[in-house]
């Protein structure tokens, strides 16, 4: 019959309406500054550095190695060496920055700066809620601002961040172990893997 | 009469009666302007929210919801951003003409809503060729969406302002010819005589509205097609194809020449509105004599809320037709359907000096035939007239 295919279609738009007031399930709207959708594991927004212990400055891991640096296309990253070393998670003493900004507005987001990093210093955060005021002050973060713990770490990219901790739980023991063997057997030349 | 049925005539008459006789016309017409502006105004407020929260509902949103209580504040939110906007005229525009094509939308819209019988003794000017004055004043629209095309020196506003006009002189046909068998019937073409004829009741108190007879309701859905085209709405919102010239005859205005230009739409939608339900369902009367009790203009006002409810769910449904279609639907389906209603609604005038007990429902079912046969063929014979296959001589 003529106009059986529109009446069919306003039924089904009926059922909609009717059942968006009862059906809570119908409105898949997501009312984001009240309601938040939980954050996915692999979702990565900014970078940010990762530092272990309860002091942020002292526990950074980032080395100052500057490959992150070099590596980022859109060199949003800028780092400055410090001249004061201090001791890494297992004890060598090793570079820190003085200065590492990172201006947001040109980061493009792709994660190469946490490939390219051999300390496991910079990830990718998840934070998005990034609008400020300041157009150049605002968005471009210091080494303060991007500090954030491991414990955070391990809250955003669980799988990454355990498989690093036993890692470098790993490596701290057979540092250790190392060490012990040294100081045991204090003959320099005969200490196995005593350079790690 | 309840003092609640004729409460905004009293007011009228009173605030008019303490002006001096000599201006006391002048002021009377003064308050029966604001009245209707008023009320249509923020009619037109409220349709722009509830319209994009049906609109939502039924595509499984929310609509707006944050401005004010349930997004209530929208219109004023959107008033203030209209309002606030630069209005831009492009640098090679027929500037007078470009600054009329609103003004020229609008007025005669406004006019339009002088002769609708809003309740008992509520409209503003009682014309006995009311309908002839409706019709007169509302194709005035087509000259101003023209205007607004031609001035604006865009080829998308010069598409959309002729699609516009062949699609709005297309439907003008079938708009008039649907209402022509109530004038027929009623035997005049004073809307307050068409509203007074479907003012009795018949069995068990049910009223005795047009929609009620075969060409009735033949003679609402054509003409309520109809107006939705006349008024540019969705399935029929070519003019405007969003998808394919930007927003047509509106593309160069922006600001409060676009508000106006949204305003005169939607008021001509009421427009069209309040005339279907002033002839077709019994303007404002109550369905039954029972419900008689309640006021007058509320029932308008229920009937007016829901054809627009009906327009909006439509426009929630039905993509947007293609221009030949559009064409072929008016001149091959609607406007000989509108005429073929007028003969049913002869048979029906005929068939009502039949006098046996058996007479009502076999006079119902006869003159139902006579419409719904021809809207069975012309409808078979729309789709075969869809073009052929198209042959590429190159490709392949």
């Amino acid at each position: 019959m003529n106009g059986a295919g529109i009446i069919k279609g306003m039924i089904e738009t009926a059922r909609n309406f009717a059942g968006s007031y009862h059906d809570s399930k119908r409105l898949t709207t997501v009312q984001y500054p009240e309601e938040k959708l939980a954050p996915v594991e692999n979702a990565r927004t900014i970078p940010f550095l990762v530092y272990d212990g309860g002091d942020a400055m002292p526990g950074l891991r980032c080395t100052a190695c500057m490959i992150c640096e070099k590596e980022c296309p859109p060199q949003c990253i800028y780092i400055v060496k410090d001249q004061v070393k201090k001791p890494d998670f297992v004890g060598k003493m090793q570079m820190q920055p003085k200065v590492f900004d990172i201006d947001i507005s040109v980061c493009m987001s792709c994660g190469i700066c946490v490939e390219v990093c051999p300390f496991d210093a910079i990830k990718m955060d998840q934070v998005f809620e990034l609008s400020t005021n300041d157009r150049f002050g605002g968005l471009l973060l210091n080494k303060t601002q991007l500090a954030k713990p491991n414990e955070y770490f391990n809250k955003l990219h669980k799988t990454e961040a355990s498989e690093i901790d036993a890692r470098r739980i790993e490596e701290k023991q057979k540092a250790e172990a190392a060490a012990a063997a040294k100081a045991a057997a204090p003959k320099p030349p005969a200490a196995p893997g005593g350079a790690k | 009469m309840s003092g609640l049925d004729q409460i905004f005539v009293g007011i009228g008459h009173g605030l008019a009666g303490w002006a001096p006789a000599s201006v006391r016309p002048l002021v009377a017409a003064v308050l029966e302007i604001a009245g209707i502006m008023a009320v249509f105004g923020s009619c037109f407020a409220l349709t722009t929210i509830v319209e994009r929260k049906v609109l939502g509902r039924m595509q499984n949103r929310y609509g707006p919801n944050r401005v004010g209580p349930c997004g209530l504040l929208q219109p004023l939110a959107d008033g203030i951003k209209m309002l606030t906007k630069e209005d831009i005229v492009p640098f090679s525009a027929d500037k007078t003409v470009h600054f009329l094509a609103p003004l020229a939308l609008t007025v005669p819209v406004w006019l339009a809503f002088a002769v609708l019988p809003f309740g008992r003794n509520m409209s503003a000017i009682e014309l006995n060729s009311g309908i002839l004055f409706f019709f007169a004043i509302g194709s005035a629209s087509e000259l101003a969406v023209f205007m607004a095309g031609w001035s604006s020196q865009n080829k998308y506003s010069l598409v959309g302002a002729m699609r516009a006009i062949a699609q709005m002189i297309s439907y003008e046909v079938p708009l008039v010819l649907s209402t022509v068998p109530v004038l027929m019937l009623a035997g005049s073409l004073s809307l307050n005589d068409i509203v007074a004829a479907q003012g009795t009741y018949t069995f068990g108190g049910l009223a005795r509205w047009n929609v009620f007879t075969p060409w009735g309701l033949a003679g609402l859905l054509l003409f309520l097609i109809a107006a939705t085209a006349e008024s540019n709405r969705s399935p029929f919102d070519l003019p405007e194809g969003e998808s394919e010239i930007i927003a047509g005859f509106l593309t160069e205005y922006s600001g409060f020449k676009y508000a106006l230009f949204f305003l005169g739409e939607y008021l001509g939608l009421f427009a069209l509105t309040g005339l279907a339900v002033t002839l077709f369902l019994g303007g404002w009367h109550a369905p039954f004599q029972w419900l008689e009790w309640a006021p007058s203009w509320l029932w308008f006002g229920i009937k007016f809320g829901a054809l627009i409810f009906l327009f909006i769910w439509v426009r929630a449904t039905l993509p947007r037709l293609r221009l030949d279609q559009l064409l072929n639907f008016s001149w091959r389906f609607l406007t000989p359907l509108s005429l073929i209603n007028l003969l049913v609604a002869a048979a029906w005038y005929w068939t009502g000096a039949w006098k046996s007990a058996a007479a009502p429902p076999v006079r119902w079912l006869l003159c139902a035939a006579l419409i719904a046969l021809p809207y069975h063929w012309l409808g078979q014979a729309l789709r075969g007239a869809s073009p052929p296959p198209r042959k590429y001589n190159y490709a392949e």
